[in-house]
């Protein structure tokens, strides 16, 4: 996947430093990828702040284009589900976050494919939403329709975040916000958010 | 206001099933036969609506007259919308909400999977994004007409119901006209006929475990394609575009 993190010490936005002429006045230091990486996983996903929106997977890309004042760095994210309304909000925390380290050109880019799938959500972000209460996603993405199946059927890998079992069963594939479904353990007998697969 | 282009009567039938559907289930928001199902009647309004303003703005950005999904979806009139009788028809009770919807997810669902891979690249990567969404829709649906028609004998009554009185506003979906024929010719677009069996098929298997009988009439009412309506696309545009007509340029 072209979005995978850089690594450590990867090369400085706008090329090697010092070889414009033009000299770039906007940013003390000029960041490398990875620092604005670094940066936006502090922005925090609005309607989960347990997880940033790297850790999630809306960021897919940071690399950086000409424009008419400079370098500008490019942003690109990917909805997560096409209604979240949360989408505009991610956009303008980016910009903020950005701007506050000092970055003054950004440019935002929304890609739609391929889809967001709750594949790319890091083990980190798993592990922060388990933490925060809500079960994360199975590997698996949806399980189709199928008539003679009753759908209120638990993928195995779902496990109450609150006591571990796995004793769960399905409410609603339909929760407080698009990403989640509303699951119940049947141990510890207490309802929990499950961050569907997708 | 027929447009010269296939292309965006194409693109407007697919953002205006979502965006009058969407609508349409927005109105249970408030009144929903229990907590989870007013969450999840909402949750589907809003995949619906996304995908909806895909749809629109791409619709806009062939049409290349300046209209963006805002436009398209406010200042249009009923005689410019393009979507399917069955999506606007009203709620009724809970039963024939369900029945609406998965006749309609069981389409959508058959349709986007044949967009995703479309020779249009835009086209098919809005459809491969919606295509997930209503996997989701489809289980929901297809689900509570089981419950209902495999469930007491009143709820079995009512989702008989809301199967026979919705079924003449089904074949629309499949009738293949000079846009669809056009848009399938150029490789962006499915002719729909061509879903009309496999979709039988699974609507069949459906009612068939819940206990439903398949309707038999053959009779279709349609329309909407073309931008003839029934009475309650009206209705529902006077107050979903209120705001945009009585103080134009609105936003906050």
């Amino acid at each position: 996947m072209k979005a995978a993190r850089p690594p450590e010490g990867a090369r400085p936005l706008g090329g090697t430093a010092r070889s414009d002429a033009r000299g770039d006045t906007s940013v003390a230091t000029k960041p490398t990828a990875g620092q604005v990486w670094q940066w936006l996983e502090a922005v925090p996903d609005p309607e989960v702040p347990a997880v940033s929106i790297v850790d999630l997977g809306i960021v897919r890309d940071v690399g950086e284009d000409s424009g008419p004042e400079g370098p500008v760095t490019v942003v690109t994210i990917t909805p997560t589900y096409s209604g979240c309304p949360a989408m505009d909000m991610i956009a303008e925390q980016i910009e903020s976050t950005l701007r506050g380290h000092g970055l003054e050109r950004i440019r935002l880019v929304t890609r739609l494919s391929p889809p967001w799938t709750t594949d790319w959500m890091s083990a980190k972000g798993r592990e922060s939403l388990r933490q925060y209460g809500i079960a994360p996603p199975a590997a698996q993405s949806v399980i189709a329709f199928d008539p003679k199946q009753r759908i209120r059927v638990v993928d195995p890998e779902i496990e109450c975040p609150l006591c571990g079992s796995a004793n769960v069963e399905c409410i609603s594939e339909f929760g407080s916000t698009s990403c989640k479904a509303q699951y119940r353990c049947r141990d510890c007998r207490e309802p929990f958010d499950y961050f569907k697969a997708l | 206001m027929a447009n010269n282009d296939p292309f965006v009567d194409y693109l407007l039938r697919l953002g205006d099933n979502s965006l009058v559907l969407g609508h349409r289930l927005s109105e249970w928001v408030g009144h929903g036969p229990a907590i989870e199902e007013e969450l999840a009647v909402g949750n589907v309004a809003l995949d619906l609506l996304g995908q909806s303003r895909m749809w629109l703005s791409l619709a806009g950005e062939v049409e290349g007259q300046g209209r963006d999904e805002d436009k398209l979806a406010y200042l249009r009139d009923a005689g410019g919308y393009r979507n399917l009788l069955l999506v606007e028809q009203p709620n009724g009770d809970f039963a024939m909400t369900i029945a609406r919807q998965f006749y309609f997810d069981v389409f959508h669902h058959l349709l986007l999977g044949g967009l995703s891979r479309s020779g249009d690249p835009r086209v098919a990567e809005i459809a491969a994004k919606a295509l997930k969404e209503v996997d989701y829709h489809l289980r929901r649906s297809g689900d509570w007409v089981v419950r209902l028609g495999d469930g007491t004998e009143e709820s079995h009554r009512r989702m008989q119901t809301g199967i026979d009185d919705l079924w003449f506003y089904t074949g629309e979906m499949f009738e293949s006209d000079a846009v669809d024929q056009h848009m399938s010719a150029q490789d962006v677009g499915i002719d729909p006929s061509t879903l009309q069996p496999a979709w039988r098929e699974r609507v069949a298997a459906t009612l068939s475990v819940a206990t439903l009988d398949m309707p038999k009439t053959s009779w279709t009412q349609r329309g909407g394609k073309r931008g003839v309506h029934s009475e309650h696309l009206g209705y529902l545009l006077a107050e979903m575009q209120f705001l945009q007509r009585a103080y134009p340029g609105a936003s906050w």
